[in-house]
C-alpha cells in the first residue's frame, strides 16, 4: 500500500485515512486512536509473543457505531480484527498491520436478565463473571466459565467458543448461546437465533460461535441461564501420581457420575499455584484433582460417597471437602490462577491447549514427561481431566539461547501427540494465529477447503480477521479442489504456506 | 418424475458409480415428487462417486435416510436421483470410556441406542418418528422430551463426515467433546434438509443411562395453569430431564415432568415436583412409564397423502407458553411438546382445509413471533401445503443463500426443500 502523511506525523494508507474519516463524527473522538504510541497498547492479546501494531483502533460504544466502522472497512477493503478484553491465548485478536482493531470493551451492558425465559441478553464487552453475578440474585448463573472469567469478555468467549471447567457437565459456549445480533463483513446487522430455540433456516449462529472473528462480529448475545443447583460440593483430592489421579477420573466417569468439573494439576503446577496464591494444596502431592459435584442434595450426597471411595481405591492419600464458600473459593483459586502462577517459577512459558480422549490420559501424560526429560524443558500440567482438555505449561527462560526454540518444539510435539490420539489441537483457546499451521495436521485439504466455503459465504472480501485459523486462505472466487501451483497469496508474498 | 436431464448417458454414469441403482417409483416419491433413479450406495466412497457422477451430468439429488420424514419441508423442485442411505447402516465404534460413538448415518436410531445401551450409555436423543435413521434425525433436526436436560442433536453431535455436492468428502469436528479447531460444519448441516451436503458418518457424545426414571403428571384446567405449572417446575432445583405439555383441542391440559437419576434422588425430586405442581393442578400422579404418546409428535407420522395432519413446529420464549397454548386452542390445534424449553408441535386433524390451516398458521405465527420464536409447517397434505407459507419470515436469509451457493452452486441438492426456496 502507498502511504500518506497524517498531520500527526503517523504514516497511514489512504484506505485507513478514509476509514478514519468515515468514523469521525460517528464514534466519539476518545474512541478513535491513531497515535502510534497509543496504538502500540493494542499490539497483542494474551499471547504476547506475537506483536503487530494496528493501523487504527476504534472503540465503539454501541452496535450502530460498530456497524459503521465495519461498513467503512468494507467500502475501502480494509481488514478488521475484533477484540474484547484481549485475554485470548492463541493470537486470535492479533491486530492486522494495515487494518482496524475494533475493541468492544465499552459495549458492556447487561441489557436484560429474563428470569422467566432463563435468558440474559448481553453486549460483547460484558465480563463473563458479571453475567453470573447479575443472574445469581434471580437464582441463576451462566455456566461456561473460562479460567479467565474475571476478565474475559462474552464476545471473546463466543468468538473462541471458550468454555472452562464446567463444560464437562453443562456444555460449551456454543450450547449456551441462543441468539445474537451479528454484523456481517459488509457491515449489515442481522439477527441470528433469538430467545427461542431452533430458529428456522441454517444454524448460522452455530457456525459463527467459535469462528474466531473470521465470519463477522457479534454485537449482542442472548445466552442461556442455568438454575443454581440445590447443592454444590467441591473436593480437593491428593494423589502421589498423575496415573492414580487419571485412574480415579476414569473410575468416576465409568460409574456413571458426571461431575460439574474434574480438574487435574501435577506437582509442578501445584508448586506454582502455591507460590502464587497459597492455596494450601496437600503437601507432597504428585497430582491433585479438584472435583465438583452439583445438583439435588440427595444425589450429590450419594455421588460424594462414591467419588470419595473411588478416589481412595485409586490411591488418594488426602481428601478435603470444602466446608464453606471461602474454602471452595480457595480450592478454585489455586486451579484458576495456575497459568499466571507459573510465572512465579519460570520467567517465560507457553500455555498449550490440546485435547485427547480421556482414556488416553495416562499414556499421553507419560509421553509428555518423556518429552520433557529428553529435551530438558520443564512442563507443568493443569487440565480439565473430565473432558481430556490438556493445558501443558511449557516453561523456559527466553534469556537463555535456544530455550524458546526448545520450548516451542516440545509444545508442538504435545500437539502432535493430541492429533496422534485423535484428539484436537485446541479445546478452548482457539486456533488463532498461533496454531493455524497445525490445522493441516488435523484436517486434510478437502476438510479445510470445505470450511473455507463458509468463510467465503460470510466474508467474500476476506477482511474479517484475515490470516487466522487457516494456514493458506483460499481466495473466495477459487474453485475448490487440489491446487497444482503455489497459492496466489503465497506467490504474491502475502501469506505463508505450512 | 423423470426429467430431461436424466439422459441414458447420465443414467449410465450413476449406475457405474454405485452397484445398487434402480428406477424410481411412486413409493419413492419425495413429498409427491417421484425420483428418476434410486441409488443405494454402501459407504462414503460410493456416495462420493454418485455425487461426482450427478455433478458431471447436472442431476438433482435428494438424500433419504429411512424415508420417515420425506413429506416434511417443501417438495423438491426436481429429484433426478434419490440417494438412499439405508445401506450405510453400521455403528462403527462405541468408545464407552470416552462416552462417544461413531455411526454411519443410515443406521437406525433404535439400533444405535441398543448398541450403546449394552455399555450402559445412551445417545440422549429421542426417536420422535419411529424407524428414523441417524441422518434423517440430523437433517430434519427432530427432538423430543429429553432436550430439556441435554439439548438436541446440535448439542450432541461432535464430528461429521459429509459428501459435498461436487463429490468431495470432508469432515469437521472429531472424536472429542471439547474441540474448537475450525468451523463447526455439523451445526450448519443439522436441520438443513439435505440441501448443503450428504451426511455419511456422525460422531456423538453419549451420556450414562440413568439408574431409574419417574414421570410426574399434573392435570391442569387451563392454559394459564399449564403455563404456571411449567414455570414452577423450570425454576425449581429438581433438575427435570423433560417438561412436556399435552394440550388437546379442548378440555384439560397435562404437564409431564421426567426425573432421571439415582433411586433415592429421583424419589426425593419426584416428591418435590409433586408438591410444586399440586399448587395449581386438579390432581398430580406419578409413575415409571412414559405418558401416552411418549416422545412422538401429536399427529400420525405413518399417515400418507391426504390422510396426513397439518403439522406445525412452534418455538417461543418460555414466558410465552400460556399465550401460545391459548392461540393454538383457538385455532383448533392439538399441542404436545417440550414446554420446558419453548418448543412444541401442533396438529390440525387430517381433513382440515387450506383456509383453516392458513388461519391457524397466521395466528400461531404471530403469537410465537411476539414471543421471540417462530411457527413453521412441518408436514401437510399437498393441497394444504401449497396454500401455506411453510417457513415464514427468515432473518439472515441472504446469508443462508450465500452459504447454499458456496456448498452447492448449481442448487442440485434437495432443491426447493428448504427456506426461501433453497
Amino acid at each position: 500500500m502507498t502511504t500518506t502523511q497524517e498531520p500527526t506525523g503517523v504514516e497511514v494508507s489512504p484506505e485507513i485515512a478514509a476509514v478514519t474519516d468515515a468514523v469521525r463524527g460517528v464514534i466519539p473522538a476518545a474512541g478513535i486512536i491513531t497515535d502510534r504510541t497509543r496504538l502500540r497498547t493494542y499490539e497483542c492479546d494474551g499471547l504476547a509473543h506475537y506483536r503487530v501494531t494496528p493501523a487504527l483502533v476504534v472503540i465503539p460504544e454501541d452496535a450502530a457505531q460498530l456497524a459503521t466502522v465495519i461498513r467503512a472497512c468494507a467500502a475501502h477493503g480494509v481488514p478488521y480484527v475484533a477484540r474484547g478484553s484481549g485475554t485470548g491465548l492463541s493470537g486470535g485478536a492479533l491486530p492486522h498491520a494495515e487494518g482496524v482493531l475494533v475493541v468492544t470493551s465499552r459495549m458492556r451492558a447487561i441489557t436484560e436478565i429474563r428470569r422467566a425465559d432463563q435468558r440474559a441478553v448481553v453486549e460483547p464487552g460484558v465480563i463473563n463473571l458479571d453475567v453470573t453475578k447479575a443472574a445469581t440474585p434471580e437464582g441463576y448463573y451462566y455456566a461456561p466459565d473460562p479460567s479467565s472469567q474475571q476478565i474475559c469478555s462474552i464476545g471473546g468467549n463466543v468468538a473462541e467458543n471458550s468454555g472452562g471447567a464446567h463444560c464437562l457437565k453443562y456444555g460449551f459456549t456454543t450450547n449456551h448461546v441462543l441468539g445474537a445480533d451479528f454484523v456481517t463483513a459488509e457491515g449489515d446487522t442481522v439477527p441470528l437465533g433469538g430467545l427461542a430455540p431452533d430458529s428456522p433456516g441454517y444454524d448460522l449462529l452455530g457456525a459463527v460461535v467459535g469462528s474466531e472473528g473470521t465470519l463477522g462480529i457479534v454485537t449482542s448475545t442472548t445466552v442461556r441461564l442455568v438454575r443454581l443447583p440445590e447443592e454444590v460440593r467441591t473436593i480437593l483430592v491428593g494423589f502421589e501420581t498423575t496415573d492414580q489421579a487419571g485412574a480415579a477420573t476414569s473410575a468416576i466417569i465409568a460409574a456413571g457420575i458426571v461431575p460439574a468439573a474434574i480438574e487435574m494439576m501435577d506437582a509442578l503446577a501445584i508448586e506454582a499455584a502455591e507460590a502464587a496464591v497459597q492455596c494450601n494444596y496437600p503437601d507432597g502431592a504428585g497430582a491433585v484433582l479438584v472435583i465438583e459435584l452439583d445438583g439435588a442434595s440427595v444425589e450429590v450426597e450419594q455421588e460424594y460417597v462414591e467419588v470419595e471411595r473411588l478416589c481412595r481405591e485409586n490411591g488418594s492419600f488426602e481428601q478435603r471437602l470444602a466446608v464453606d464458600p471461602a474454602e471452595r473459593a480457595l480450592i478454585w483459586r489455586g486451579r484458576k490462577s495456575a497459568f499466571a502462577a507459573v510465572g512465579r517459577i519460570s520467567p517465560d512459558y507457553i500455555v498449550q491447549d490440546g485435547v485427547i480422549p480421556r482414556t488416553a490420559l495416562p499414556e499421553v501424560l507419560h509421553r509428555i514427561a518423556e518429552l520433557s526429560e529428553e529435551s530438558g524443558v520443564r512442563v507443568a500440567n493443569v487440565f480439565h481431566a473430565g473432558d481430556g482438555n490438556l493445558h501443558p505449561l511449557v516453561l523456559f527462560d527466553d534469556a537463555k539461547e535456544g530455550a524458546a526454540e526448545a520450548a516451542e518444539k516440545v509444545s508442538g510435539a504435545i500437539l502432535d501427540l493430541c492429533i496422534e490420539h485423535r484428539g484436537s489441537i485446541t479445546g478452548e483457546h482457539g486456533v488463532g494465529m498461533d496454531k493455524s499451521k497445525y490445522m493441516p495436521r488435523m484436517y486434510n485439504d478437502e476438510d479445510l477447503d470445505t470450511m473455507q466455503l463458509v468463510r467465503c459465504a460470510f466474508d467474500p472480501q476476506s477482511i474479517s480477521n484475515p490470516g487466522k485459523v487457516f494456514p493458506t486462505p483460499r481466495l473466495c472466487g477459487e474453485v475448490p479442489g487440489k491446487r497444482k501451483e503455489a497459492h496466489p497469496l503465497v506467490q504474491a508474498g502475502l501469506a505463508d504456506a505450512f | 418424475m423423470t426429467t430431461e436431464t436424466l439422459t441414458p448417458t447420465a443414467r449410465e454414469a450413476v449406475a457405474s458409480a454405485c452397484a445398487d441403482v434402480r428406477d424410481g417409483s411412486e413409493t419413492d416419491a419425495v413429498d409427491g415428487v417421484t425420483p428418476g433413479l434410486v441409488a443405494r450406495p454402501a459407504d462414503t466412497a460410493q456416495v462420493a462417486e454418485v455425487m461426482k457422477a450427478t455433478a458431471a451430468h447436472g442431476l438433482s439429488v435428494v438424500p433419504r435416510g429411512r424415508g420417515t420424514k420425506l413429506s416434511w419441508g417443501t417438495p423438491p423442485s426436481s429429484a433426478d436421483v434419490l440417494l438412499d442411505l439405508s445401506g450405510l447402516d453400521e455403528v462403527l465404534d462405541h468408545a464407552a470410556g470416552d462416552l462417544i460413538t461413531v455411526a454411519r448415518t443410515g443406521t437406525l436410531v433404535a439400533d444405535l441406542q441398543q448398541t450403546v445401551a449394552e455399555g450402559g450409555q445412551r445417545l440422549a436423543l429421542d426417536e420422535t418418528v419411529p424407524g428414523s435413521s441417524i441422518g434423517g434425525t440430523l437433517a430434519a433436526d427432530t427432538s423430543g422430551p429429553r432436550r430439556v436436560a441435554v439439548g438436541t442433536a446440535r448439542d450432541l453431535l461432535i464430528g461429521l463426515t459429509i459428501v459435498r455436492a461436487d463429490g468431495v468428502v470432508a469432515k469437521s469436528g472429531g472424536r472429542v467433546v471439547k474441540n474448537v479447531a475450525g468451523y463447526d460444519l455439523g451445526k450448519l448441516l443439522i436441520g438443513s434438509f439435505g440441501t448443503l451436503g450428504v451426511m455419511t458418518e456422525a460422531v456423538f457424545r453419549l451420556h450414562p443411562l440413568p439408574e431409574t426414571r419417574r414421570w410426574v403428571t399434573a392435570r391442569v384446567a387451563d392454559a394459564t395453569g399449564v403455563h404456571d405449572a411449567v414455570q414452577a417446575v423450570v425454576h425449581s432445583q429438581a433438575v427435570p430431564a423433560a417438561v412436556e405439555v399435552e394440550w388437546p383441542t379442548f378440555g384439560e391440559g397435562l404437564v409431564h415432568v421426567l426425573l432421571e437419576g439415582r433411586e433415592d434422588g429421583v424419589a426425593g425430586r419426584s416428591t418435590t415436583i409433586e408438591a410444586v405442581l399440586a399448587r395449581g393442578a386438579l390432581d398430580v400422579s406419578s409413575r415409571e412409564e412414559p405418558p401416552a404418546g411418549g416422545a412422538t409428535y401429536p399427529w400420525d407420522t405413518d399417515a400418507r397423502g391426504d390422510e396426513r395432519a397439518t403439522a406445525f413446529k412452534l418455538t417461543f420464549a418460555l414466558s410465552g407458553l400460556g399465550d401460545v397454548l391459548t392461540a393454538a386452542r383457538e385455532s383448533g390445534l392439538h399441542v404436545r411438546g417440550s414446554g420446558g424449553v419453548g418448543v412444541a408441535y401442533a396438529a390440525l386433524p387430517a381433513g382440515a382445509g387450506v383456509e383453516a390451516a392458513q388461519a391457524a398458521l397466521t395466528r400461531v405465527r404471530e403469537t410465537c413471533g411476539r414471543h421471540g420464536g417462530a411457527a413453521v409447517v412441518v408436514d401437510a397434505p399437498a393441497e394444504v401445503k401449497a396454500g401455506l407459507d411453510a417457513w415464514g419470515p427468515i432473518p439472515a436469509l441472504d446469508l443462508m443463500r450465500r452459504v447454499k451457493d458456496q456448498f452447492d452452486p448449481d442448487h442440485r441438492l434437495a432443491p426447493g426443500r428448504f427456506v426461501g426456496g433453497i
